[in-house]
């Protein structure tokens, strides 16, 4: 793969573009103060989608009149001297499985194609209350089910850096949006990775906060005790900000953290002296990648030249991570998608009876993948295997939270590659859904614990794609895990895929 | 009885959709069966883990007593509601012939 | 109501005994849902108060409602059950009538275990445990006779989805369809006296569903059990047990075996139906609800929740039974009419006890206790006790006491209810003998199908010629002692 080719196939030929107008934290602060038009500002990102959205297909849908309306709302906001918000005028997009009143909200699924709902998720509302302006819906793999975004029943999208790449997935749009310049920030949601690993694949930032940190009230479900929303953005300082706004307690969701929470873009710059950082072992064995790994060696180099206390950390659990979570996600999804039924919205097929009306619309509503997740899920939760499959599962979950404490008296954070691979071609692992699920095998773990977990982009494979370095944290362990996160931003290469250096 | 290492059927496959309430043909009944029993067979290195005397973990932020006050909250409009629904007759949602029992 | 039903097999001559248990679900009386903040009311426009949770839409999840995790720990302490740390639960089948296609409900842990009812005679049923859960939506069928079966098409309405239940599944302690009765009787009173639920069969706020199985009398293994459902009365329950208990004689009697299966009650032919479902083709997959916590009651605050309780039925018999000399199961109608307060205020204040408790019991069957002052009341017993009024007037004086609120004395005095003299009283028997000779001598030769239609000829005479003022019982004990006169 040269180089030459690369830059044919990538975006309008310039490689990760920078948000026009700069990072969320910029364009915030100059429409707050007045020196920027929020009109300007989302004109502008407008036209960037306008010029590469046809290329990449980040978007379900754009809801340009919609961010133009809003904007001028915004402008005249601050006019009358009204505060609009951290967020103010910043364009960001949504994964489409986070609800929107009033637009249309899919899933990327045939089954919800062409649903408004009639109440908007908590974040959404958060959003709306710092001043933020959704551009639009962003594709995704159906239902959140895929590290590709293959899985969408509306087309791919593509990989900015490389249209024939995949974004990863399962919130490829959204990784793809900020990374190709639609929109400086967006959210997406991580099950087993669906943030980290296209975020590491389009070499932008992407968080998966604490379980409970951040409300799933209004998030579409996929496995319930594993998702989380979380930000994507091209700077650390973006991301952390993103947080700020969406994070802290909801009591329309019982899962969510009672506690009060610290302000995280407050604190980031603080450096990692004295950190104690443990690359993981189990993580850094065959199935990485060589100029995968190596990056992440760089990275840990990087962490300790900047004071933090670097070694080698060890969770053997870690290795049944993907078993335990091909058996919890499906089961817990196979109930969560039963709703889709054809009863009160979304897609019906007739038939003479309500059952078979309800198995036509499901089959011609879910993809291949729902339906193998759903059968699986089926599976495991079914009388005479739930105690081998399901209720093994959930014992192996606590394996894990165990080796991850074990590790957490030792360390603060741990270091590990987000993806084992660089973002790979269309078709190249969809004939085998196992070679598939493999992607996960370094951001799985971090979902069954509950625990926080960040990419950074660090650099380049040897393909001139971007690769993700993640930095972990045990719960509401944000704040160090966002200190080393800058650290590492500081200390990346400048490549023309980090959206700073362009 | 249902241990990992037993390979998953055709039988159970078809059994399953069922219960998930979807249709498969005899060719992806095949796809899926071999598909399913790939994942399975890889989940079964758990078989190795003893985990004797160890409790399962449904939720990984352990919380309690999570209530709240019985005091109406924002109820939905309906018509918002009944213009996204397939199909509607008098305020309700319809749906065909239904043969089985109320549990 | 205590004895066991006991079937006589009409063929064989077998006696078999009914083994059943009873699962009642009662909706809780908050004022919003299980899960969520619409209202729970009942009536209304269809899909009036639904919000997303109720609905089941994408994105929504579910927090549990306080006050009917307080009326589910009432519910248990009433029936003496112990309160648990308990968990929630997803049972999945598909049902329109489902929003979610799933119904959150609690299994391996409920809120509260092992408990018992005491009967108004005394005898305990078993109490395995009463767990919160959501209630579904309703379906009309369209089409055929607006039964399910036949239907073209069903409209369906959520407003009743979400609504908090208390499942309450009794142990297979009951023996007899009436027993049955007395079992759901009583678990409404004490679901109402407690205040969480309006229990309501009719309405649907409290359902009923049998277990019924049979065995030959002195086998102690159980039979195989059906579950009848589609019970919307009392009167329906005794029936359909009953009915349902001989049908699985006669099945096992014919040589083959009862199926176990959901049978539902067709109250129009007084017989139950096998449903459609197949035996055990539901496989519910249980699994702990992923979006709700852990429900872990302090004991300060269930101890505070016991505090609260109001005597119960049960407690209320035994101190009524008490002041009047009585056993439990005797007073267990007036605590029933919520006439208990009453009958002790009224003994209290002096009455007779025997003779308070027949007026209540006979002479006040339209009325409630507000209807009737107790210190009047207890003053009209004395006079009748004394003899300055016969029964029948002191029943007439009752009657007017509830419509006027007037005393007793005054209404005596007003209708010109006195005291009969007793001689006066046999000049005026003695003349009805006199003037009825032939009457009279079949009286005295008669049999006593004979000698008591001639007592009444003879009540009626004397009543006649005292303007109604004599007492029936001083009568015929009058002329009976003529009578006796008259053989010797």
């Amino acid at each position: 793969m040269s180089g030459a080719d690369d830059a044919e196939s990538s975006l309008a030929g310039s490689r990760a573009a920078k948000p026009p107008m700069g990072t969320a934290t910029e364009i915030a602060a100059g429409i707050r103060t007045g020196q920027l038009s929020a009109r300007a500002v989302i004109d502008a990102h407008l036209a960037s989608i306008d010029a590469g959205e046809s290329d990449v297909h980040a978007f379900n849908v754009v809801l340009a009149d919609q961010a133009r309306a809003h904007a001028d709302e915004i402008d005249r906001q601050v006019a009358a001297g009204i505060d609009p918000g951290p967020l103010a005028g910043v364009p960001i997009a949504l994964k489409d499985n986070l609800c929107t009143r009033g637009i249309p909200t899919t899933c990327s699924s045939r089954i919800l194609e062409g649903w408004l709902p009639p109440y908007d998720a908590t974040v959404v509302q958060r959003l709306a209350a710092a001043g933020a302006i959704a551009v639009g819906k962003t594709n995704l793999d159906e239902f959140a089910m895929g590290s590709s975004t293959e899985n969408s029943a509306f087309g791919p999208t593509r990989n900015p850096h490389d249209l024939t790449r995949v974004p990863g997935g399962s919130s490829g749009g959204s990784a793809a949006a900020v990374a190709a310049g639609f929109a400086p920030i967006s959210l997406g949601s991580d099950t087993g990775g669906s943030i980290r690993q296209p975020a590491a694949l389009c070499g932008v930032v992407g968080l998966k906060p604490t379980y409970g940190l951040v409300s799933r009230y209004g998030l579409i479900a996929f496995a319930s005790s594993l998702d989380q929303v979380g930000p994507f953005a091209t700077t650390v300082a973006d991301s952390a900000l993103l947080l700020d706004v969406i994070a802290g307690h909801d009591p329309m969701d019982s899962t969510s953290i009672p506690e009060d929470l610290p302000s995280y873009s407050a604190v980031i710059d603080r450096g990692v002296a004295g950190l104690r950082i443990g690359l993981v072992t189990e993580l850094m064995g065959e199935g990485i990648a060589p100029d995968v790994a190596a990056r992440v060696r760089a990275a840990a180099e990087a962490l300790e030249a900047a004071g933090a206390i670097v070694g080698e950390a060890s969770v053997p659990a870690i290795n049944f991570g993907l078993s335990a979570y091909y058996l919890i996600a499906p089961a817990e999804a196979s109930s969560n998608l039963a709703r889709y039924d054809g009863v009160r919205y979304g897609l019906r097929v007739d038939a003479p009876t309500t059952s078979e009306m309800m198995v036509a619309t499901r089959t011609a509503g879910f993809g291949a993948e729902v339906k193998r997740r759903i059968m699986l899920g089926t599976y495991a939760l079914s009388a005479g295997y739930y105690d081998a499959y399901y209720g093994k599962a959930l014992k192996v979950r606590t394996l894990i939270i165990r080796d991850f404490a074990a590790a957490y008296e030792t360390f603060d954070l741990l270091l590990s590659p987000t993806s084992p691979t660089t973002a790979f071609r269309f078709g190249d692992k969809t004939a085998d859904p196992l070679s598939m699920y493999l992607n996960d095998t370094c951001t799985i773990p971090t979902n069954l614990a509950g625990d926080a977990a960040i990419s950074v982009p660090f650099g380049l494979g040897d393909d001139v794609m971007p690769i993700g370095v993640q930095i972990m944290a045990p719960a509401l362990g944000e704040v160090p895990m966002l200190r080393a996160a800058a650290v590492l931003e500081a200390a990346a290469p400048r490549t023309a895929t980090t959206g700073k250096a362009m | 009885m249902g241990a990992m290492s037993e390979r998953i059927t055709r039988d159970d496959v078809a059994h399953i959709a069922y219960l998930a309430k979807l249709a498969v043909t005899d060719v992806e009944l095949d796809e899926y069966t071999s598909q399913l029993a790939a994942v399975l067979a890889h989940a079964a290195d758990v078989e190795a883990l003893d985990v004797t005397g160890v409790a399962p973990t449904a939720h990984p932020y352990p919380l309690s007593n999570v209530l709240r006050p019985d005091v109406v909250g924002e109820t939905l409009d309906r018509s918002e509601v009944l213009a996204q629904a397939p199909s509607v007759e008098d305020g309700r949602f319809r749906v065909p012939a239904i043969l089985g029992d109320e549990q | 109501m205590g004895e066991p039903l006991i079937i006589t097999s009409p063929t064989t001559g077998a006696d078999w005994e009914l083994v059943i248990g009873l699962e009642v679900h009662a909706e809780l009386a908050t004022a919003t849902k299980m899960f969520s903040g619409a209202p729970n009311v009942f009536g209304g426009e269809p899909n009036t108060n639904i919000d997303p949770v109720t609905l089941g839409l994408p994105g929504s999840l579910p927090v549990v409602n306080h006050r009917a995790v307080e009326l589910g720990i009432r519910v248990g302490l009433a029936l003496n059950c112990t309160v648990a740390r308990s968990t929630f639960a997803r049972k999945n089948y598909f049902y329109p009538d489902m929003p979610k296609d799933y119904q959150i409900s609690q299994f391996d842990e409920p809120l509260n275990l092992d408990g018992y009812l005491e009967l108004p005679d005394g005898q305990r049923a078993g109490i395995e445990r009463a767990h919160l859960e959501e209630d579904t939506g309703k379906s009309t069928h369209q089409g055929g006779d607006g039964r399910i079966h036949g239907a073209d098409s069903s409209l369906v309405d959520y407003n009743r989805a979400g609504v908090p239940l208390i499942e309450i599944v009794g142990r297979p302690d009951l023996t007899s369809p009436e027993q049955a009765r007395a079992y759901v009787s009583e678990l409404r009173a004490i679901l109402v006296a407690i205040g969480a639920s309006d229990g309501k069969m009719e309405e649907g706020s409290m359902r009923v569903d049998a277990n019924v199985s049979v065995r030959l009398v002195g086998e102690s293994e159980l039979g195989t059990r059906c579950e009848v459902k589609n019970v919307n009365s009392l009167r329906s329950l005794v029936r359909a047990i009953d009915y349902e208990a001989r049908r699985q004689v006669d099945v096992i009697e014919s040589g083959e075996r009862v199926h176990q299966e959901t049978r539902h009650w067709d109250e129009e032919h007084g017989r139950t139906r096998a449903g459609r479902s197949k035996e055990g083709a539901e496989d519910y997959r249980y699994f702990l609800e992923p979006d709700l916590v852990v429900l872990d009651p302090s004991a300060e605050w269930i101890e505070s929740i016991r505090s609260e309780l109001p005597m119960l039925p049960a407690e209320r018999r035994v101190r009524l039974a008490a002041a009047a000399g009585l056993t439990p199961a005797e007073v267990a109608l007036h605590v029933e009419r919520d006439f208990d307060g009453f009958a002790l205020a009224a003994i209290e204040a002096g009455a007779d006890p025997g003779r308070a408790m027949t007026h209540i019991e006979h002479n006040l069957t339209g009325a409630t206790a507000a209807d009737v002052d107790v210190t009047q009341f207890a003053k009209l017993v004395e006079l009748e006790v004394t003899g300055a009024l016969t029964a029948t007037q002191a029943k007439q004086v009752l009657t007017e006491m509830v419509e006027t609120g007037e005393s007793p004395e005054a209404i005596a005095k007003e209708r010109g209810f006195e005291a009969m003299d007793s001689a006066y009283l046999e000049s005026i028997v003695d003349e009805a003998i006199a003037a009825n000779a032939t009457e009279w001598g079949e009286f005295v030769a008669g049999d006593d199908a004979k000698r008591g239609k001639l007592t009444g000829f003879f009540v009626g005479q004397v009543m006649r010629s005292s303007q109604g003022k004599a007492d029936g019982k001083a009568v015929t004990a009058l002329l009976n002692q003529r009578r006796t006169e008259a053989g010797s």
